[in-house]
């Protein structure tokens, strides 16, 4: 029986985070961002889980539980804050949050 | 105890009395204000006096006594003490500066009663003494640049006293000026001294020098370039061509500081310092023969200018640039003896004449054009006596102080060891016209029809403050030469005498033997004929004569001669448009130079340019950078992306080169 190489899992992972980067500057709708930054999380977490196996130690898995934690918290957060934007602008189009600059 | 072990005594007294009337004299009465300064410089002068006996009783090998007191700078080889120095020529200038500066301060409470910042004046009077004796008294070079600086500060301070009037503030300013280009030669010199002897003490390097031999005439040496550096600040401090232009302005003073500062004491320290290194100068003939020469230029030059002058200080202040040339060139004769003792009768009868100048200023209520003054002999007798006795004095009367040491001048330039022929005659005619400008400056005020006001001007004598120190330099202006009477008969002179361990001891060989040489030989009697009809006399006597015809029994001949001979006489008269010419060649330029490049190129364009440009590129080049803060959230990560592929692209690359 084969075992499936660690570059494929970390090609994976690449792909998927890439998406991710793509979806996050291209999309205009803030839940889609959110759900890019998701996506990128979840590759990194892909990334964690193949080196964690492939080297036999534990580390990796423990950061995997961190993020996921992490992810959480933020996707509590984050929706709140999405709404709240929502209840002001009546919009979610990225571009239309642009106050904080120069 | 003796005074001599203590002799900071002698220097701080004027200076505490000078920080006491500074600091609390606005409070004090003016009697208070009087009898702190009168008493510090009194005190002063009984200490000197105590001192100079003390020194009396010394013997030869105790001289010169050196009292280092504590270590005032002290950076690796350079070393200087705060030491005191006294030897025979510390004493003369002690007791000159001493008693001229504690009758000047009398003087002064009686000239200057009326004056605001009264406590101010003496104050800036005190602080005067303590610099000049610091001078006098100093065992290294560097002390007496402390000194001598200092001198010339109170010198600024005493000439613009009347700050409300511009003239004033400008001739301190003038003095100041002028007298700092002289001292940029004097500190280098100072800083050649040390690097060629590795010491700043006289006794040092005069030790080191007397091992010397004279240099070339031609050549030259670095003595030479010593000496004529230094001879560069005594130039700027003594008043000598070129820049002597700031003497006369400085008569805006009030006229005790005339007397005291631009007359007797300060305007010689040039000459002190002169005789002071005369060992090193004996070695340096060319420098020698640069101080005689500028000496008796300007004892000529400036005779001519005081010739026309028509305000009476003016007259008398050109006729002190004169005889200061004197004692310069009796220097540039080696004959240092005889110039210090130019330097004690000029401080006596200089000093009386200014002191008494101010009393018959003080008589017309602040005139002092001669063209307004005339019969003032019966008004104000003992103001004209005195005058009268210092005239004869400075005109080389015999029988009075001037006589005595100009006649050893002109002695030492027409048969001294460097005797020269054409320097000699500019004395002597230099003489004659000191003596005709000096008796016109009688026969004008004191003599003729009153030429003022009855009804306005109300002419008084002074108050007896101010005539004792008259009477009292009267009498030192005839009794002041009689050290050297003997001489006249063959006999000994005691002044010389008395200084020639300090111009002897480490001179060189042959200086020494051409001085024994000037013996003179013949009867008594036939030497006191001579001398008594010698050209010093006859020019003398000429000018006296010359000027009574002029102003007394044919007045009118001086506007004719002015007429007839009116180019020559613009151009003295104007005093030779030195201050214009200095104005248009130097002043000007430097002022263009200031404006156009110091100012407008240097400082507004590349000082000011450069600190305006940095800011400007940082506010430049921020306007532009902050546009990347959009706002933008997707901006933002593509930057955040760009970066991260950047870092990660080098670091691998890196990685890769360092694998």
């Amino acid at each position: 029986m084969s075992v499936v190489p660690i570059s494929w899992y970390l090609v994976l992972s690449a792909i998927l985070f890439g998406l991710g980067i793509v979806a996050f500057v291209f999309k205009r709708n803030i839940i889609t961002i959110f759900m890019a930054i998701e996506l990128m999380l979840n590759a990194v977490n892909l990334a964690f889980v193949a080196f964690a196996r492939a080297h036999g130690q534990l580390d990796g898995l423990v950061f995997v539980f961190f993020v996921i934690v992490v992810a959480a918290a933020e996707a509590a957060v984050g929706l709140a804050i999405v709404i709240s934007a929502y209840q002001n602008r009546q919009t979610l189009n990225i571009e239309r949050f642009n106050l904080l600059k120069f | 105890m003796h005074i001599l072990d203590q002799l900071w005594i002698i220097i701080a007294l004027p200076l505490v009395g000078s920080a006491i009337n500074g600091l609390f004299g606005k409070r004090f009465s003016k009697p208070v204000v009087n009898s702190i300064a009168i008493g510090a410089v009194g005190l002063s002068f009984l200490t000197v006096l105590e001192a100079v006996r003390e020194f009396w009783q010394l013997s030869p090998d105790q001289i010169p006594v050196l009292k280092n007191y504590f270590t005032w700078i002290l950076a690796g080889p350079f070393r200087v003490d705060f030491k005191l120095q006294m030897d025979q020529l510390t004493v003369v200038m002690l007791l000159v500066v001493t008693f001229v500066g504690l009758l000047v301060h009398i003087y002064s409470t009686g000239y200057m009663e009326h004056d605001g910042g009264y406590y101010r004046f003496f104050a800036y009077l005190n602080l005067f003494v303590f610099f000049m004796l610091t001078l006098v008294l100093a065992a290294n070079v560097v002390l007496m640049f402390v000194g001598w600086e200092g001198v010339g500060l109170c010198s600024y301070l005493l000439i613009g006293f009347w700050f409300l009037k511009q003239s004033a503030i400008s001739a301190g300013k003038k003095a100041f000026i002028t007298t700092r280009i002289g001292d940029f030669g004097f500190t280098v010199g100072i800083l050649l001294l040390f690097w060629t002897f590795k010491s700043v003490d006289y006794v040092t390097i005069f030790q080191q020098v007397s091992s010397m031999s004279v240099e070339n005439y031609a050549l030259g040496g670095v003595l030479t370039t010593i000496c004529l550096l230094l001879f560069t600040g005594a130039i700027g401090k003594s008043a000598q061509l070129p820049l002597y232009v700031w003497l006369p302005d400085a008569m805006e003073g009030p006229t005790p500081v005339s007397a005291l500062i631009h007359a007797a004491t300060m305007v010689t320290a040039g000459v002190y310092m002169v005789a002071r290194f005369n060992p090193l100068f004996s070695r340096a003939p060319l420098a020698l023969f640069v101080v005689a020469l500028v000496g008796a230029l300007t004892g000529f030059y400036a005779a001519t200018i005081g010739l026309l002058q028509t305000d009476i200080k003016k007259v008398l202040a050109y006729s002190t640039v004169s005889q200061l040339g004197y004692m310069f060139l009796a220097c540039g004769m080696g004959a240092y003896a005889s110039g210090v003792f130019h330097l004690m009768t000029h401080a006596f009868f200089k000093g009386l004449l200014f002191l008494a100048a101010g009393s018959v200023i003080h008589a017309m209520g602040g005139d002092q054009e001669m063209p307004h003054m005339g019969g003032l002999r019966t008004k104000i007798p003992i103001t004209f006596w005195t005058m009268f006795i210092g005239t004869f004095a400075i005109a080389g009367i015999p029988g009075f102080a001037g006589y005595f040491s100009k006649d050893a001048i002109l002695e030492a330039a027409r048969s001294g060891p460097y005797a020269n022929f054409w320097l000699w005659l500019l004395g002597i005619v230099a003489a004659g016209m000191t003596s005709f400008y000096m008796f016109r400056l009688i026969f004008l005020t004191f003599f003729g029809a009153p030429r003022y006001d009855e009804h306005h001007v109300h002419v008084h004598e002074s108050p007896r403050s101010m005539t004792i120190p008259l009477i009292l330099l009267a009498i030192l202006s005839i009794v002041g030469g009689w050290f050297a009477a003997p001489h006249l008969v063959g006999g000994t002179d005691y002044f010389a005498k008395f200084l020639e361990p300090v111009f002897s001891a480490y001179a060189p060989e042959a200086a020494n033997a051409a001085m024994e040489s000037v013996e003179q030989t013949g009867s008594p009697a036939i030497m006191l004929f001579h001398a008594l009809t010698g050209w010093p006399v006859i020019v003398g006597v000429l000018g006296l004569i010359l000027a009574w015809w002029f102003y007394i029994k044919s007045p009118e001949i001086p506007k004719k001669l002015a007429q007839s001979l009116s180019g020559a006489y613009n151009v003295v008269y104007h005093k030779y448009y030195v201050d214009e010419i200095y104005n248009a060649v130097i002043i000007q330029p430097l002022l263009w130079i200031s404006t156009n490049i110091l100012w407008h190129f240097v400082d507004e364009g590349v000082i000011d340019g450069t600190v305006n440009g940095v800011a400007r590129v940082a506010r430049e080049s921020g306007s532009h950078v902050r546009e990347i803060q959009s706002g933008n959230a997707r901006s933002y990560a593509t930057w955040v992306v760009i970066g991260t592929v950047g870092v990660t692209v080098l670091m691998l690359g890196i990685w890769g080169m360092v694998r």
